[in-house]
């Protein structure tokens, strides 16, 4: 049997390593000029124009609350293009595609790294690297935006 | 399934062709003698019925035959239209657009029709006919008896064509030998001979159970051929292990002695519509030459377009790089060449643009078949006049007007127009007239709906805004008409004595005021007791282009819609006077409050002192506010966007747009900051 395999697009984030299904993602961009919106969460950093369509950008590392970084000449827009919304995710670096075989896919423990559990499908061992595999739902739920506003 | 992708067609062509039901039945009603229009409806309930059988909704195409054969009758004078029969086929006509708007909706356009059905029967059987005696429910029982195979309605026509065609019917039964070991075989061979000689209409038993050797030793064709019946019999004897052939003409009028009424236009296949349409047209004197014209149109997603709108700016940013470049460089043939293309790109800015326009006629065509409905339901004779249906608007804004307007012309119908008993006692013509009016002017579309009845009794408003405590008497003697008017949008305001079906349940007109505001419109009344009233509907010709005043705020800049604002100004500190803690300004008498955009967006930057303010005064309503920005960069036309699905929510922001260099400017959101 052919092993089964989870085509990924794989980034960097305070120095770890995290995965994202390559279907998601419309585009990787280098860090085009954003225009901020008032009145929004900080992780929102604003919008920027991709090829004529408005797209919010979240900058990863607020949205987990790393320390935030100044950006370098490694930084990345990636573009997800999920559940009709279009957002771009500011990310340290991008540079890999690869195949993750399902079956090294395994669970995420109950503490990994800094990110809040509910961020995380799973982790998978690929090369002696360790890549958190992203739930995407949970990054981009609108819930966060909510609680922001009924707060203000 | 395959069907899926010709659905859609399907869909918009059934509504189109229920529309022109709708149509051509209101001119029939008003001219029944014309026969000219009935050959009209007769070949829109034709296609109609040939789309849906090929769709394979029966009941669709059921009724659909039900009404042609009505139709039929009463274009060959076997029965006389009346108003009766016309309710009734505007039933159908309902029942069918009821049953589209089922496919519609995900199912499978099934209805029971019966009742419908049975009146058509009764109509197309009616007084006058004796002629057309067979309904085409028994046709294929009667055919039974006659013959061996029994033929449905579609296969006579085609059989009914062929013949006109100069081909041969011809019933053909094969018998096998009773020792033929492989029966399926054979009988395919004798199709394979067949299908070379003609077409197989039918077959009895049918294909699937002759290859499951479901038949003893005999079975029966009916083939369209042009060869003769030797031919046929000789060809098929080839074929080893067969004991008989029989070949038989096959006699059409013996099975069904309606087709002659048919006229041969039956069929289903929508290869043989052309041919069937060509037919009618000749058959058929009186037709009228046909609106050809209206059909060199393709449909296009809307979403291509504005994928296409998308690829257009980012060129025009690129053109803008570019202009840049030519100056800079100030090469002779560069310039030539970047000013041509900025041209070319204008206009093709322009057709990008017209091609999201539609024309209104897509919501006012609704409205005659409404109205007559409604004029019936309350008793009252009502003359429809439509002007400037040709009008275009954006097709995101032609979506949205169709509710409000409906509203608009039911409340006209219900509260406006006067029985014609009370209209004959003020000494008006007992017929009363609603005039929709659509027409340009500037950025906008106007929408007019004018009735002659009886007109808002301003005495009555104000008595009832008084007993709902909107307003006491002292105040409502001051009230203009204009303002007495702007009374009944106001939410739970019915000024109607009855609560009827049509209008009156105190809900509506104010929807109607905000649907229309939420569209970047307005809507004003004007009125005279007893004379009329007439809603005037104001409408920007887009929604996705729009006029802004374009601002800078520290480094940001900021869009503010022309629509709201009333006038720039600059202000001296010195005029800036208090009120409740709140900075106003005294303008043109009016003490406005002032808002200090830097503030309310959180701007990042300093703020550099100085002793004037630019100052844009915005309203909303009677509601005025002066919002504070740097400087005023200038007017523009930008395409708006939305923040996407994502971004929702964003207080006092409604959009973006695009500016030349690339950037990306917020869209001021006025309404939000007039509290």
């Amino acid at each position: 049997m052919a092993l089964e395999f989870l085509k990924s697009i794989v980034f960097e984030l305070n120095d770890e390593e995290y995965a994202l299904p390559v279907d998601l993602v419309g585009a990787i961009e280098r860090v085009m000029p954003i225009t901020r919106i008032p009145g929004v969460p900080p992780f929102v950093k604003g919008v920027l124009n991709l090829r004529g369509v408005v797209t919010p950008v979240i900058d990863l590392r607020e949205r987990f609350n790393f320390e935030a970084q100044k950006e370098t000449e490694a930084t990345r827009v990636i573009i997800i293009q999920h559940d009709e919304k279009d957002v771009g995710l500011i990310v340290d670096a991008c540079y890999d595609v690869i195949d993750i075989p399902n079956e090294s896919i395994e669970p995420a423990p109950e503490t990994i790294g800094t990110v809040k559990i509910d961020y995380i499908n799973g982790v998978a061992k690929y090369d002696e690297r360790l890549l958190i595999l992203l739930n995407i739902d949970e990054i981009l739920s609108t819930d966060v935006l909510k609680e922001f506003y009924e707060e203000k | 399934m395959e069907m899926n992708e010709y659905l859609d067609v399907f869909i918009e062509e059934s509504k189109e062709h229920i529309q022109a039901l709708n149509d051509h039945l209101l001119t029939l009603e008003k001219n029944p003698e014309d026969v000219s229009i009935v050959n009209e409806i007769f070949r829109s309930a034709h296609t109609l019925k040939g789309m849906s059988a090929t769709m394979g909704y029966q009941d669709l195409a059921d009724l659909t035959h039900k009404m042609e054969n009505v139709l039929d009758a009463i274009r060959n004078h076997k029965v006389t239209l009346n108003e009766a029969m016309l309710d009734v086929i505007f039933k159908a006509v309902d029942a069918l657009e009821a049953m589209v708007l089922d496919i519609i909706d995900g199912g499978e356009g099934k209805k029971n029709v019966k009742s419908l059905v049975n009146q058509l029967e009764a109509m197309e059987n009616g007084e006058n006919v004796e002629a057309v005696t067979t309904s085409a429910s028994n046709e294929p029982t009667e055919a039974m008896v006659n013959t061996d195979v029994s033929l449905d309605e579609f296969e006579l026509t085609v059989l009914q064509q062929s013949a006109e065609g100069g081909f041969n019917n011809y019933q053909v039964t094969v018998t096998l030998q009773e020792t033929t070991l492989l029966k399926a075989a054979r009988v395919y061979m004798v199709f394979e001979i067949l299908e070379k000689l003609g077409e197989v209409i039918k077959s009895s038993p049918s294909v699937p159970e002759l290859e499951e050797e479901k038949f003893d030793y005999s079975f029966t064709v009916v083939l369209v051929t042009k060869d003769s019946a030797e031919d046929v019999s000789a060809k098929i004897n080839k074929v080893s292990e067969i004991d008989t052939v029989v070949v038989k003409e096959l006699e059409i009028q013996a099975y069904d002695r309606d087709v002659t009424a048919e006229r041969s236009v039956d069929t289903d296949e929508v290869s043989k519509q052309e041919s069937a349409e060509q037919e009618q047209t000749s058959t058929d004197t009186n037709a009228k030459k046909k609106s050809q014209l209206s059909s060199k149109t393709i449909r296009v997603n809307i979403d291509r377009l504005d994928a296409l709108m998308n690829l257009f700016e980012e060129l025009v940013i690129d053109r803008g790089r570019l202009e840049q470049i030519s100056t800079t460089l100030k090469n002779n043939e560069l310039q030539e060449t970047v000013e041509h293309m900025s041209r070319i790109s204008g206009d093709l800015q322009n057709i990008i643009l017209k091609m999201r326009m539609v024309p209104v006629d897509q919501v006012f065509n609704r409205f005659p078949r409404m109205v007559r409905q409604l004029a019936k339901d309350l008793n009252k004779d009502i003359d429809l006049q439509i002007y400037g249906a040709e009008t275009e608007l954006d097709r995101t804004v032609i979506d949205e007007i169709g509710d409000p307007l409906v509203h608009l012309i039911r409340n006209a119908l219900d509260h406006g127009i006067e029985t014609p008993s009370e209209r004959e006692t003020k000494g008006k013509p007992t017929q009363g007239t609603l005039k929709l009016n659509a027409y340009h002017s500037g950025n906008h579309v106007f929408i007019e709906i004018a009735d002659d009845g009886a007109g808002i009794d301003r005495e009555k408003v104000l008595k009832k805004a008084i007993a709902n405590g909107v307003l006491t008497l002292e105040e409502s003697k001051s009230y203009s008409d204009q303002q007495v008017f702007q009374l009944i949008m106001a939410s739970g305001f019915s000024t109607a004595d009855t609560i009827s079906d049509i209008s009156g349940r105190g809900v509506g007109l104010d929807v109607v005021k905000n649907t229309i505001e939420s569209l970047g419109g307005n809507i004003t009344i004007d009125s005279k007791y007893n004379e009329g009233s007439t809603f005037v509907i104001q409408l920007p010709l887009t929604l996705s282009i729009i006029s802004v005043m374009l601002t800078e705020v520290k480094n940001e800049k900021y869009a503010i819609p022309l629509s709201s604002i009333i006038e720039t100004a600059i202000v001296n500190k010195k005029d800036i006077l208090s009120a409740h803690h709140q900075p106003v300004i005294d303008f043109r008498g009016r003490v406005v409050p002032l808002v200090s955009l830097s503030n309310i967006f959180n701007v990042p930057g300093e703020t550099e002192e100085d002793d004037f303010y630019s100052v844009v005064i915005i309203r909303q309503g009677e509601k005025m506010a002066g919002l504070i920005v740097d400087s005023f960069i200038g007017q523009q036309e930008v395409v708006l966007k939305s923040l996407g699905n994502y971004l929702t929510d964003v207080f006092a922001i409604s959009g973006a747009t695009i500016l030349g260099d690339g950037q990306v400017a917020l869209i001021v959101d006025t309404d939000a900051l007039i509290k």
